[in-house]
């Protein structure tokens, strides 16, 4: 459905379709703005111009603010990296480096002396002029969007606007009347698919804010007719807790991000009877496989074979996936292999059948999901053992009623360790400083437990408890 | 098991805020969970220390239940999870 064949398919040149802009919006916390003025406006001073044919590093506090970035840049820039919120500053050098990014576009003066300079540094302009970039030359930019890897750096996993939007359906009828929104940050996959099914199907968008309680979120959803909602398991979790869930209406509730149980569909079911609710797999690198519309934990068999478009097999009891939204490749040197020579995508994600339904049991490679946020043990034990009184440690996880799971280390230390002097709580905050210092908050140990030892299997490797 | 749980769940309560440095409400029990100023995973936080400082997690034995709303509510699951 491109209006000019020669064009490439870019945020900006969909987001005009569909019966145009009038009467849709996107809206923060602080404020909600006329999509036509997004689509006609610059955040960036008017000088988008000077980013064409960058790697442009977006790393800003609020996600209104990338959002607009994002439209505004998109067929603009060679390469946009969303850098997401939670992320510690300290990693900043590093993904500049393996991106090639020579553009920073921030909501702050300054990004710190640890950031290296880059060629173009553009602070947000504080309200939007009405310029727009020459548009009569685009590309296909690459988007390249950041998870959790091994050893701390994360992996940079590349796609481009076909691949994000490989799911949407671009010509629903209804879209007028939705008004989308999302508990999750668009800088993050689950999130950016709602922010492009809001701007490419025609409709209006709610956007939270990291400023905001969930409560009052949901409050000004629902003043803002949000009619589609999505969030991971623990999003809704959380939005259960409070009685500002009937604040909002919603005709349709949404879950990724996580593996999904009965309790969590039975009570959403509960508190809005007449939506549908549908939970979804999908993964930055494997995108979005498919959805499972019975209000049921886990997928009927039958959903292997028939998603359109995208081809599953169970193989090594993990999931395997190819479709064309599959991510590219991860970027940088030494960058490991993001799908096989088949180009299936393995998503590590084990599987297990009971009674024809599949069930999601956990991971291959011992990756823990906190609320949606993927962690990988080796990454947390690299910091422990960094501690010089830690001799080893083994990081796992532990079922938690709000989400999901969380991080939990067993620690020996050092038989020569003046830990017999020293009162173990100040040893083990001393190991949380150094976490809090360098890790993500949901990858930080909710509990340290010294051990006397640790099982390491006659390989040499410690024991993990996983296949 | 300590005598005063509502005790020992106000003091966590207040450790994890400072350790996430949040900023947390006055705890009063209609004071709703989210109003306290701590996030899905502070609350994921204090459940984990509970569970070492009460030795109970009331969660684990009923799957199915309802999160408390409120942080009186809170304290009588636990206070019930004690008995």
């Amino acid at each position: 459905m491109r209006t000019h064949p020669s064009e490439a398919f870019t945020l900006w040149g969909a987001a005009h379709e569909h019966g145009g802009v009038s009467g849709r919006f996107v809206a923060g916390a602080a404020a909600r703005l006329p999509l036509n003025e997004m689509l006609n406006g610059s955040v960036l001073d008017g000088r988008g111009e000077e980013l064409r044919g960058r790697s442009v590093l977006i790393a800003t506090r609020d996600q209104f603010l990338a959002s607009m970035a994002l439209i505004e840049l998109d067929g603009i820039a060679r390469r946009i990296v969303l850098y997401p919120p939670d992320l510690p500053f300290e990693l900043l050098p590093a993904v500049i480096e393996a991106a090639s990014v020579d553009a920073v576009v921030a909501d702050r003066s300054a990004m710190g002396p640890q950031v290296p300079r880059v060629q173009y540094f553009l602070p947000y302009a504080r309200e939007i002029v009405p310029q727009q970039c020459d548009r009569s030359v685009q590309v296909a930019t690459e988007w390249i969007l950041l998870t959790s890897g091994t050893l701390g750096i994360p992996k940079l996993v590349v796609h481009n606007l076909a691949s994000l939007a490989g799911a949407i359906n671009r010509e629903n009828p209804a879209a007028p009347n939705v008004v989308w929104s999302t508990f999750y940050d668009i800088r993050r996959y689950g999130g950016l698919q709602i922010f492009l099914r809001a701007l490419l199907t025609g409709s209006s968008l709610v956007l939270s804010s990291a400023s905001e309680t969930a409560p009052a979120f949901m409050k000004r959803a629902g003043s803002l007719g949000v009619t589609h909602i999505s969030g991971t398991p623990t999003h809704w979790r959380r939005a259960l807790m409070s009685s500002s869930m009937h604040e909002m209406a919603p005709r349709y509730v949404r879950l990724s991000g996580e593996i999904c149980d009965e309790a969590v569909l039975t009570q959403l079911r509960s508190t809005y009877p007449e939506a549908q609710i549908v939970h979804a797999f999908a993964t930055t690198e494997a995108g979005v496989a498919f959805e499972v519309k019975d209000g049921r934990a886990g997928f009927p068999v039958g959903v292997l074979e028939s998603m359109p478009g995208v081809e599953m097999r169970i193989e090594n009891q993990t999931l395997r996936v190819r479709s064309s939204r599959t991510a590219t490749r991860y970027l940088g040197d030494r960058a490991p292999v993001l799908k096989g020579p088949d180009g299936f995508v393995d998503t590590g994600d084990l599987i297990e059948q009971r009674d024809g339904r599949c069930y999601f049991v956990g991971r291959r490679d011992g990756l823990i999901n906190v609320g949606g946020l993927k962690v990988h043990p080796e990454e947390v034990e690299a910091v422990i053992n960094g501690h010089p009184e830690v001799f080893m440690s083994l990081v796992k996880t532990k079922k938690n009623p709000v989400t999901g799971a969380v991080v939990v280390a067993d620690v020996v230390l050092r038989a020569e360790s003046s830990s017999s002097v020293r009162d173990p709580r100040s040893i083990r905050n001393d190991i949380l400083l150094c976490c809090r210092r360098s890790l993500s908050a949901h990858k930080i140990p909710a509990a340290i437990n010294f051990v006397p030892e640790l099982a390491v299997a006659e390989s040499g490797k410690m024991l993990r408890g996983h296949v | 098991m300590p005598a005063n749980v509502r005790a020992e769940i106000e003091a966590e309560f207040q450790r994890v805020a400072d350790e996430h440095q949040k900023r947390l409400a006055p705890l009063t029990d209609d004071l709703e969970l989210l109003g306290t100023g701590l996030d899905s995973l502070c609350f994921a936080v204090v459940v984990v220390r509970l569970e070492e400082t009460l030795g109970v997690d009331p969660f684990n034995s009923s799957e199915n239940s309802h999160f408390p709303s409120t942080f009186g509510e809170f304290v009588r699951f636990y206070e019930n999870a004690s008995l």
